[in-house]
This record gives C-alpha cells, structure tokens and sequence, in this order.
C-alpha cells in the first residue's frame, strides 16, 4: 500500500516535520525539535534508500499528483538520477544537522524547521517531472535558504544575503521567462513530453526554442555557480555559518541536477535540430569555471573561502565532464558528484571547527595557537584534502581517474586532461599551504581552551568515513551511476513511462 | 494587440532592467518589481492571446488556454513574497551597513565609524 506512494515520501516527511517543529514546545523548545528533527532526518534517509531500490528495479516511477494524467496534470517522475540524488541529500542533510544540533540552531530563530523546509525544496526538484513544478521547488528552496543563509545575523551575512536573494530572484524571472517560451512553442510543461515536441520542431519555432533552452541554461548556470555567474558564491558560502554552508554544498547540485536532465532529456542528442544546443557553451564554461576556481584558491586567504572556491572547481569538473555527451563521462561525472558533495560538506564543517578552535585567528590562513584538539583536526584535515585533491587512494582519486579515463575516447580529451591536472596541482599547492599554516606552524605557547563538542566532530568524522566507505565501495557505486547515465542516454523511455502508465498508478 | 502587448512587455523589461543596474538596493529591488510584472505579461500571452474567448473547449468558436493563466497566478504570488522579503532585507542591510550602496567596501565602514 505503501510503497505506491514512495516517490512523495522524501518531499512529504520533511514538510511535515517542518510544521511540526513551528508549534510552540513549551518553554524549550529546543530539544524536543532536535528531536523530530533527527527522527524525521533518519525517516527521509530511509524512504531515500527504499526509493534507490524500488527504482533500481522498475527503472523509473511515476506518480501522478492527484491522479491527473500525466501531460496535463504535475507528475513526479523519479528515475536512477533523482533516486541518487535525493539519497544523497539525504545522507549529507543527517550529519549537517547533528552538528547543528550543537547550540548551531540557537544563533537564530527556526532553523530546525527551516532546514526541514530546504531539504522538502531540494527533494522536490530532483522529485518532479514537470518544468514549472521545478520552478516552483526552486522558490522553495531558494526561500528557506535566504532564511537559512541569514542564520546568525551579522553585517557581512546580510549584505551577502541580500546580493543572493537579488541575484537569485532575477534568476527567477529568467526561469519563468524560458519556461514561458519553451510552453508556447511545444504547449506542455511536461518535460518528457516536451522531449518528445521538441524532436519535430523545425524553422522559427526551434529558434525560439534555442532561446528558450539557452535562457533556461543561465538560470541554471546561476544556481550551479558557473563561470560567469559565479561570483555570487564565494561571498556567500564563506561568510554563513558553517553548518549552512555544509548544507548548501547540495544546493549547486541542484543547478547541475537541472542542467543534466533539461539537456539530456529535452536537448539531448536526439532532439533533431536542437540536438545539443547547451553542450558547447558548457564545455568552455566548464573549463573556465575550473580556472576561476583555481585563481580564488589561489588567492583565498580564508580557509572557508578557500573552500568556496573549492565547490566551485568541482562544479567545473562537472559540467566539462558532462559536455562531452556520452555515457562514460556523465557516469564519471556523477561519481564525482557524490563524491564532492561529501567532501565539501565535511570541508565546510571542518573550516568552522577550526575557527571556532582557533580563537582570534578564525579561518584566516596564518599561524595561530594551537586547537584543543590539534592531532584529531590534523588527522581530519589531512584525510580530508587528501580526498578533495583526487591524491591517492580516496574517492577523489578514484572519481577523478574516472573522468579522465572515461574522456579518452573524445578528441578533446586532452584539453580535459590539461584543465583537470592542472586544477589538481593548484589545489595540491594551496591546500598544503593551509596545512602547513593553520596546523603545522602554530605559534609556541599554551593550546587553546576553547574545544567543540565531541559531537560536532562525530558528525564531521561521519562525513569524512563516506569518503573512505566511497572508496572502499567503488565498484558498486560505479554500476549504479553507469546504470543512470545509460538511461539518461535513453530518452525514448521516458516519454514511454510518463505517458504510457495511466492505467496502474495512484489512487 | 499583439504588437501593443510586446511593446508593453518591452519597456516594461527595459525600465526594470535599467534600474537593477543601478548602484542603491532601493533602484535594485523596485527594479526586480518591474521586472516580474514585465515576466507576468510575457508568461500570459504564452498560451496566445484571444478576446472574449472562455477557457473551456466546446462552449465557444474561440477558446483560450487557461494553463498560461494558473501560471501567471503561481508566479505572482511568489513574486510577491519574494519582494516583500527583499525589502525587508534592503531595509536591514540599510540599518546594519549603515549604507544603501548595494556593492562598496569603503563607504560601508565610514558609515560604521
């Protein structure tokens, strides 16, 4: 009975959690919302991994909201992609809120039920089958994190918030925008069904569909923080709390989530004349994307800013891999996603660690005291960087040797291997010299007092073990994600799921 | 009518445009106003405009889409609760920043002293 309605689980169990956490809990609250909270967490991590297997055996499932039938009412579609996807948010959203129920969520008002609500929005968009639904998903999440972004107040929080939300709300206006054009020449919002109107456009009508997708191509842009719509990220991902910004390290993959289905799907290889009309521009943004990555590591002088920079090196990598169009690099590339999830989520968390540790020095990178707990950072650090360079043996090794390996085939490989290497150096270089400032010179003298709770490191310890566990679980995780480029690659089967299954879905 | 409505959705656009890029928060966010009216319009006449045209198929010679119409509802409700959002966030960016320029780094701390 149940499991009919699996693929609304992930959106329904944090919405209502969120509502419940809003009651008023007495005269503490507190506790009794960490509670739900965590409970509810662990709820949607299990629906999360029932979906990935329910998924993995009937290849996609289709629920239809409502029971409209699927062209003309909203549709969930959740193929391997969004499974994934909405696992992994899962898995990250567990530790990220351990931490935050460290004394994290007092520097504000709700931020449990606020953290419910952003991750109802990121699961709703990996969830839905219908462009406008994505739309109005981004505004969810897009809302809790100004929210969730302000958390803790502070100058500097709120003029980045406020560059954000501007920069963010005209982004909206270009999503409607390119949804408005692609609606009046195919007249669905549905998107496998789009696909399917896409293919037979010819003459005007695929030239105002080109404008349409190429808009759509910067609102995802916008969100996933590439080349020239970037700059926004830095700013804000190093000066919001820590926490947050550990959460947020899913939220730019909800941009490249965006940009591989609408251009697998609708502008994928056999959309005719529109076949591929993004790839090109993603393949130059991709690289230069990594470049500008590479220049603000460079110059970070902050090590959450540092780390900033990092998402955005790793947001390159992505959408250079993708471009190349073909099963191997998209698998690759999604390897990769997870793995820099993971990796960025622990980074950021680490970062605050430290500077909480540290004292007066903060996250600046310079020689400071010593932490309370020096050995076991150093240890967490080294393991860290280890993984995100793509040194051996972690994830990051193996993701990146996936994605150099899988290029081979395409002529432009090299340039990819040229971009990616070089990358690799940079952070090599200036992730040893945090290393070397912030842990190995400190300055002589008594350690500090100030130490975390041991649950903060639990839970960064926790997210550090996915990389080693990605490591040890390669394979496995290899098919899988093989498995989901291959059906991303076959994009006749989804007009024939959406719209083929009236019959056996919901009540 | 179509000419006039494009002309409209153009100076709309083309206002709100010249005002985001303004330097103050106050130009910005009026201007990301304009700029939903402008997406609202545009959005509407995706489904083709038609007069005195019922949103049911059979009653009538010309019909008009009614899903452009849900659209621009859901569009402007969010649109509106992201305005107000963002004033209020200019209005405190104002008093904690002590400035209204949305990008500067030396003001901002004279403001402070």
């Amino acid at each position: 009975m149940w499991q009919q309605h699996l693929a609304i689980l992930p959106i329904l169990i944090p919405l209502f959690t969120a509502l419940i956490q809003l009651l008023p809990w007495g005269n503490r609250p507190q506790p009794k919302r960490r509670a739900i909270g965590l409970a509810a967490s662990l709820l949607t991590l299990t629906a999360a991994i029932f979906l990935l297997f329910e998924v993995r055996q009937q290849e996609m499932l289709i629920y239809q909201l409502g029971n409209w039938e699927a062209p003309f009412g909203i549709v969930l579609m959740v193929d391997k992609l969004s499974a994934m996807m909405m696992l992994i948010t899962a898995i990250l959203a567990l530790p990220v809120l351990i931490y935050g129920c460290f004394s994290e969520d007092n520097l504000g008002s709700h931020f449990q039920a606020l953290f419910q609500f952003q991750i109802m929005g990121i699961m709703g968009a990996f969830a839905t089958g219908d462009i406008f639904n994505l739309f109005v998903f981004f505004e969810v999440l897009l809302i809790s994190s100004y929210a969730l972004l302000m958390h803790g107040g502070g100058k500097f929080r709120v003029r980045a918030t406020l560059h954000y939300v501007l920069l963010n709300l005209l982004g909206s206006a270009l999503f409607l925008i390119g949804i408005g054009t692609l609606y009046g020449v195919t007249g669905t919002l549905n998107m496998a069904d789009m696909a399917g109107h896409i293919q037979q456009l010819d003459g005007d009508q695929a030239v105002l569909a080109k404008a349409g997708a190429l808009v759509l191509l910067v609102v995802f842009g916008l969100k996933a923080a590439i080349l020239p719509l970037h700059f926004w990220l830095p700013q804000a991902y190093s000066t919001t709390t820590g926490v947050v910004a550990a959460l947020f390290a899913i939220m730019t993959k909800v941009g490249v989530y965006s940009i591989i289905r609408v251009y697998s799907l609708m502008f994928g290889p056999e959309a005719n004349e529109l076949a591929l009309v993004a790839h090109d521009w993603l393949w130059v943004m991709g690289l230069l994307t990594m470049l500008a990555g590479s220049a603000g590591i460079m110059a970070a002088r902050d090590l959450r800013l540092l780390v900033a920079y990092l998402v955005v090196i790793s947001i390159g990598t992505m959408i250079a891999a993708f471009s190349f169009a073909s099963t191997a690099t998209t698998g690759a590339a999604l390897f990769y996603l997870v793995h820099s999830t993971f990796i960025t989520g622990a980074l950021f968390l680490l970062a605050d660690l430290m500077a909480y540790e540290r004292g007066k020095t903060a996250s600046r990178i310079v020689s400071g005291k010593k932490m309370a707990n020096h050995s076991t950072y150093a240890i967490m650090f080294l393991l860290a960087a280890i993984s995100i360079i793509g040194l051996p043996p972690l994830s990051g090794f193996i993701s990146k040797l996936m994605i150099l390996e899988s290029a081979t085939a395409n002529s432009h490989s090299f340039v990819l291997w040229g971009a990616v290497l070089s990358a690799t150096l940079v952070m090599l270089v200036s992730i040893s010299r945090v290393g070397s400032k912030m842990i190995w010179h400190t300055l002589s003298g008594k350690p500090s007092e100030q130490s975390a709770p041991a649950g903060k490191r639990i839970a960064v310890a926790l997210l550090l073990l996915l990389s080693l566990l990605m490591t040890v679980f390669a394979s496995p995780i290899r098919d899988y994600t093989t498995e989901v480029a291959e059906q991303l690659d076959d994009v006749a089967s989804y007009p024939m799921f959406v719209l083929g299954q009236q019959a056996e879905t919901t009540p | 009518m179509e000419t006039l409505y494009s002309v409209t959705v153009g100076i709309l656009t083309a206002c709100s445009v010249f005002l985001i890029l303004r330097g103050r928060s106050f130009p910005v966010v009026v201007g990301i106003t304009m700029l939903s009216y402008a997406v609202n319009l545009f959005l509407f006449s995706t489904g083709r405009l038609t007069i005195d045209g019922a949103p049911i198929l059979g009653t009538q010679e010309s019909y008009a889409d009614p899903l452009p119409q849900a659209l621009v509802l859901t569009a402007i409700v969010i649109g509106f609760a992201m305005t107000a959002y963002s004033i209020i966030l200019a209005v405190r960016a104002r008093g904690e920043i002590g400035t209204d320029e949305v990008n500067d780094q030396n003001n901002s701390t004279e403001g402070k002293r």
